[in-house]
């Protein structure tokens, strides 16, 4: 009985998420800086907002879940910091206190800085390109900048007067936030469908949560993969297509939860996944495939000579655009969601608090259904290429 | 460009290799058994349908067999009761040609006999009465006979009716 309602229970969780998440929002307001005029608190808000979207949107090396400001403290918790640089380095990243702690590992010093770990010298010392500015996050400074830096963990908004650090950056191979949330992710979706499979050994109707998500499946398999691969071939792509699709989906939906999981807005998600897509489309392709990309049969042949290196680019662009597209869909959501939510605590007026909360449960809404639709896109796109690469085509 | 200074190489790595591993339990626990116990239900279905239509013509066929079947056998209980029903008209009418032959056969023994014993009652009768006369002429002729007028007379009279003659 419990097992039976858990998809809904898992669907309702879904549906309500985003208003939870002003819940956390809400701890992180800025409390009012007394001995300020209202016009600097007002900026100080802004830009504080400013910093706390981009700091959301950024992948941390611990589980953060809200801060108190008034004692300055952090909630949530360490996770493992793993690098390599001359040899394996572990430890938990509660050794950086959130960036103001240089952390000690086999004789070398490492320090954070908004967001990347600097190999460093004992005293911590940074240096910069632009050398006139010094930064230290030690330092008293009152200034509203190095405040909002202070509050929201020190990974505030890239310092343009301090340029780039020229220090080593060692490779870094840590469970960030992202990594975290990706293997929770995998191991959920590892649980649902095996136990989605094993349901099966009993019969084949489906049951309890197999109910819920074999129409998924048939979907990728009926609407994504046949029409795009073809019934010959689809086959051997079903895997990955339903492993993208399902991982994807899980991955978008857990990002609008108010725990802050952003995975599909970095690059390197994105980037893993495209490359997939591309390897398993060249290993995959036949003849017919290259040949249609160096000479291309039915058109004259100076436009052979044209197309060639035309669609040679497109091999690599269309995993690229993969990339982007999924990286940018869920970026843009986020900023535009945190955007309003962020409204509602710069208006005083409650008219328009209230409109913000409107326009954010619509959007919240909006963005549920752009999780999956860019899973389906993802999904969709690389059947379509894998479809060019197996597809025979008759002599023209 | 600040999208490829963030890239994170750690992350793409963690990523790449979360997903081979996902991709590959995924496709030994879970993908294929769903995928091939999904197949498995829409051939056991179809072949399920098929063998319903099956059914529902071979039911046709039988139903129609049957009707044939009863078609027959009442023709065939018309064709027997026909028959019974002739066997007993001719059996009849058998004993009845029987019964009425015997029957003529009999009265004409019975006939016969009759007449066998009517002449056999006829020559009794025939003897008696010759015999009754003989002795009726024996007394009548001793009787007329008894004086001598009496005897010339007869004689003369015969003589009359012989010259006569």
């Amino acid at each position: 009985m419990q097992i039976k309602k858990l998809p809904f229970l898992l669907a309702a969780f879904m549906f309500v998420a985003p208003f939870l998440s002003f819940a956390s929002d809400s701890i992180a307001e800025p409390a009012h800086i007394n001995g300020q005029s209202e016009e600097v608190a007002k900026d100080e808000k802004k830009a504080k907002i400013n910093a706390y979207i981009k700091h959301h949107l950024k992948d941390t090396h611990d589980f953060h879940l809200f801060s108190n400001e008034r004692t300055g403290k952090h909630y949530g918790f360490p996770l493992p910091v793993i690098l390599w640089d001359d040899g394996l380095h572990f430890f938990m990243s509660s050794a950086f206190d959130h960036g103001h702690k240089l952390a000690e590992s086999k004789g070398n010093y490492y320090k954070l800085h908004h967001g990347k770990i600097y190999r460093t010298e004992a005293d911590g010392e940074l240096t910069y390109d632009h050398s006139e500015a010094k930064h230290s996050e030690h330092g008293g400074e009152t200034s509203v900048k190095s405040h909002i830096e202070e509050v929201s963990g020190g990974h505030a908004e890239e310092n343009k007067d301090h340029g780039h650090p020229t220090n080593i950056v060692p490779l870094d191979f840590s469970i960030t936030k992202n990594v975290f949330n990706i293997f929770f992710i995998g191991l959920l979706v590892f649980l649902i469908f095996s136990s989605v499979a094993r349901g099966y050994k009993k019969g084949l109707a489906p049951k309890k949560a197999a109910k819920f998500f074999e129409p998924l499946v048939l979907f990728v398999r009926d609407e994504i993969a046949i029409p795009n691969i073809g019934e010959k071939h689809y086959r051997k792509y079903m895997g990955f297509l339903l492993t993208a699709f399902f991982f994807i989906w899980m991955v978008n939906l857990f990002g609008l939860t108010p725990l802050g999981v952003n995975v599909t807005n970095n690059i390197a998600v994105t980037g893993a996944l495209a490359l997939m897509t591309f390897f398993i489309t060249q290993f995959t392709s036949k003849k017919d495939y290259w040949l249609h990309i160096f000479w291309m049969p039915g058109v004259p042949y100076p436009m052979r000579i044209l197309l060639a290196p035309i669609e040679l680019l497109g091999v690599f662009i269309k995993p690229f655009a993969l990339m982007i597209r999924l990286y940018a869909n869920i970026t843009a959501g986020h900023i535009v969601l945190m955007s309003l939510i962020s409204l509602m605590f710069i208006f005083d007026n409650i008219g328009a608090k209230g409109a913000f909360y409107g326009l954010t449960i619509f959007l919240s809404i909006i963005e549920l259904l752009v999780a999956f639709l860019q899973a389906y896109i993802f999904t969709m796109l690389s059947a379509l290429y894998f479809g060019m690469a197996v597809e025979e085509h008759d002599a023209h | 460009m600040d999208l490829f200074k963030e890239f994170s190489v750690g992350l793409f790595f963690w990523q790449t290799l979360l997903f081979l591993i996902l991709l590959f339990l995924l496709r030994k626990f879970a993908w294929k058994p769903i995928l091939k116990a999904v197949t498995d239900r829409e051939e056991s279905i179809e072949e399920a349908l098929e063998q319903a239509d099956k059914a529902r013509e071979e039911m046709k066929k039988l139903q129609s067999d049957n009707e044939e079947i009863i078609r027959e056998a009442r023709v065939e209980r018309d064709a027997i009761l026909k028959e019974a029903r002739e066997i007993k008209a001719s059996i009849i009418d058998e004993a009845k040609t029987k019964a009425g032959e015997e029957g003529a056969k009999m009265i004409e023994q019975a006939k016969e006999q009759i007449n066998n014993q009517k002449m056999a009652a006829i020559t009794e009768l025939k003897n008696q009465v010759a015999e009754m006369s003989i002795t009726i002429a024996e007394k009548v002729l001793s009787k007329e006979l008894e004086s001598k007028d009496k005897q010339a007379d007869l004689v003369n009279k015969q003589l009359n009716d012989f010259k006569l003659n």
